[in-house]
């Protein structure tokens, strides 16, 4: 890959004290990110995905904390960073963040032109009417017509898409280089989600943004994604190019994942779903997270932790099936016709 | 198709809202029947009608126009108080966030057996349904003695379907049961309630704005846009043969776990003013052997040319 890294993350630890008990929430993550790429974290809610791309901003709860590794972003060493002095550096000017909720992340006493001009002062330092001017061609940047009369309009006055449309009107006005979307659709109809991922996409080009998406639904980064990481129990289990993790999955997490899908279900039998819960983070995890709730678990899975295995230079995953003495196990039947709809399209 | 008993039929509903001098019709005339036994979909965007047609059959919204039928009675407006005691009991509603729809200061005991409380059970009785309740939802009965915050998203939405069961329903509106849950845990929901429906022989209303989740768990769908029934039809012939533009849109916007056939699609949006209803305008028609479709003569001609 000859793209370069804007975000290198290696063997990141991070670890909450909840109750006087230790909670270790991200289990050693290496992941680099390249400029103008968009990755999908994918996993299951508690999986770790929204607390890693936390660290990347300063923005972990007051009780947790990086106890290990390291993120650099350019040349700055963002673990190192203490004060919000530093953070602000980097918060929204540099990476920016799109939250799930368009209900609960704008302020409802100010108007919408008021909250995204925020932004362009702090961060484009304009002031006055040419403060405004930028503001309303970040409205109609994102789609949202008539911007001099939406401008003055409180957020209750706005459906939910066009909500997230303001919200990510106020990413983008900051003139970020990454911008994280943490689940930015899971609070919307599906026409809806498909527009917004549409916008993202466009914006993407246009500012020549790197993303990072948070979602549970790997259903929905097919679209969006250049490379996809499955995340389970505070670790990346499975990372690859899109292609690669949905017709060639080889961790059994991710076959679960793409198996309990309700668009691959077959009508009058039961749905697939995954046994069990994830790990309790707050005791140690041995061997493969996963192993208890796989049923094709091998017995090596609850002793060791699987290191990574390459499939290709691009593709790697955390499991022993991949270790050239284990067993041949199959991907469900299910899934495997995703493979051969691949296999033809690469023709 | 004419030996299945129908068990609900919705009969030209309007609900209106507002003020007498500034109406808003949030349903339009919508016109349905539900058979015994069967899972009905009900799909459209927020802001549809869809939730407000589900909260009139139970009665939470009044009707201001049409009427709803339940196994032939008529259940809409003034109904006496005998009627309406037996349909609180017959239908039951399981609602969209589980973190929402539970009071989060009762125990799980409370919220199942709330229903319960008018009927003059005596307590052993009373916690005997509770138990079973909660273990026909794949509930430990010792949780009766916790509070909602102890419990996950889908634990939840299984104590919101023990609470609808425990009044031994026949006809269960859920409305978006899965919308709020884990794409893992949509899947364990969706097959408890079919295994259910399996073992009482419930019929559903299955409220959703996602085509894709009720194709897999319904019989019949209708498509909703603006208050109207745009589309109705058994769910295979609506995906196979989907002739209402809107329905389209709703279908092209399924997002699909396979990268080469998403990144080539097309993603279609539906614009109203597409068709031309003021000089012409639409009627409810069956196009073939229960495929409904709202459309009007020139429209139709189009469909008739192209079989």
């Amino acid at each position: 890959m000859a793209e370069d890294i804007i975000l290198s993350v290696h063997d990141l630890d991070v670890k909450f004290t909840l109750r006087g008990q230790i909670l270790h929430a991200i289990r050693g993550i290496s992941l680099d990110v390249y400029r103008g790429e968009s990755l999908a974290i994918v996993g299951e809610s508690g999986s770790g995905k929204s607390v890693f791309t936390k660290t990347f901003m300063g923005l972990l709860d007051a009780n947790g904390s990086i106890t290990g590794g390291s993120i650099r972003y350019q040349d700055k060493e963002l673990t190192q960073f203490k004060s919000d002095k530093d953070w602000r550096t980097i918060r929204g000017r540099e990476i920016a963040m799109v939250m799930q909720d368009p209900m609960t992340s704008l302020n409802p006493l100010k108007t919408i032109g008021a909250q995204i001009e925020e932004a362009v002062v702090l961060h484009q330092g304009l002031k006055g009417q040419q403060a405004k001017e930028a503001v309303l061609r970040v409205l109609e940047e994102v789609g949202i017509d008539d911007p001099k009369r939406r401008y003055n309009q409180y957020p209750h006055e706005f459906s939910g898409g066009m909500r997230q449309r303001v919200v990510i009107a106020i990413a983008v006005a900051c003139r970020p280089k990454i911008l994280i979307c943490d689940e930015p659709t899971t609070a919307l109809d599906v026409t809806i989600q498909a527009q917004i991922l549409q916008l993202i996409r466009e914006l993407q080009k246009k500012y020549d943004l790197t993303t990072i998406y948070i979602t549970h639904d790997l259903g929905v980064v097919a679209n969006v994604a250049d490379r996809i990481a499955v995340m389970y129990a505070g670790d990346i289990v499975e990372i690859g190019q899109c292609e690669e993790v949905f017709y060639d999955p080889r961790h059994p997490y991710t076959w679960a994942l793409l198996s309990s899908l309700p668009q691959l279900g077959v009508k009058g039998e039961p749905l697939y779903s995954i046994a069990g819960t994830p790990p309790n983070l707050f005791q140690e995890v041995k061997g493969d997270a996963f192993a208890p709730r796989n049923p094709q678990a091998l017995k090596i899975d609850f002793v060791e932790r699987p290191p990574y295995f390459d499939v290709t230079p691009t593709h790697r995953a955390r499991t022993w099936l991949l270790d050239p003495r284990a067993p041949k196990v199959e991907p469900p039947e299910h899934i495997r016709h995703l493979r051969e709809q691949g296999v033809k399209g690469h023709v | 198709m004419s030996e299945r008993k129908k068990l609900l039929e919705v009969k030209n509903l309007e609900v209106t809202f507002g003020s007498r001098r500034h109406p808003f019709r949030a349903v339009k005339g919508v016109s349905f029947d539900i058979y015994e036994g069967e899972t009905f979909g009900l799909v459209g965007e927020s802001g549809s009608g869809k939730t407000t047609i589900g909260r009139s059959i139970i009665r939470i919204n009044p009707a201001s126009g049409g009427e709803i039928l339940y196994r032939g009675e008529r259940i809409s407006g003034h109904i006496s108080s005998a009627l309406d005691r037996q349909i609180t009991r017959q239908i039951q509603m399981i609602f969209q966030d589980p973190m929402a729809s539970l009071n989060e200061r009762a125990k799980v005991d409370y919220i199942v057996s709330e229903g319960l409380y008018g009927r003059h059970l005596k307590e052993s009785e009373r916690q005997e349904k509770v138990a079973k309740a909660l273990s026909d939802v794949g509930l430990l009965p010792e949780f009766a003695s916790r509070f909602p915050h102890e419990f996950s998203g889908g634990q939840r939405q299984r104590i919101g379907i023990a609470r609808a069961l425990i009044m031994d329903p026949d006809f269960i509106i859920a409305d978006e049961p899965i919308s709020a849950l884990d794409v893992s845990i949509r899947a364990q929901v969706l097959n408890l309630m079919s295994q259910l429906q399996k073992e009482r022989g419930l019929t559903y209303l299955f409220i959703a704005h996602d085509l894709s989740v009720v194709r897999f768990i319904c019989d019949r769908i209708a498509v909703i846009h603006k208050g109207e029934l745009v589309e109705l039809a058994e769910s295979e012939q609506l995906f196979a043969n989907p002739l209402h533009p809107y329905t389209q849109a709703l279908l092209s916007a399924i997002p699909m776990p396979d990268p080469i056939a998403e990144k080539q699609k097309k993603l279609l949006v539906y614009d109203p003013s597409m068709h031309h209803y003021e000089s012409d305008p639409p009627s409810w028609v069956e196009v073939e052997p229960g495929h409904f479709l709202l459309a009007n003569r020139e429209e139709l001609e189009k469909i008739g040319n192209q079989r």
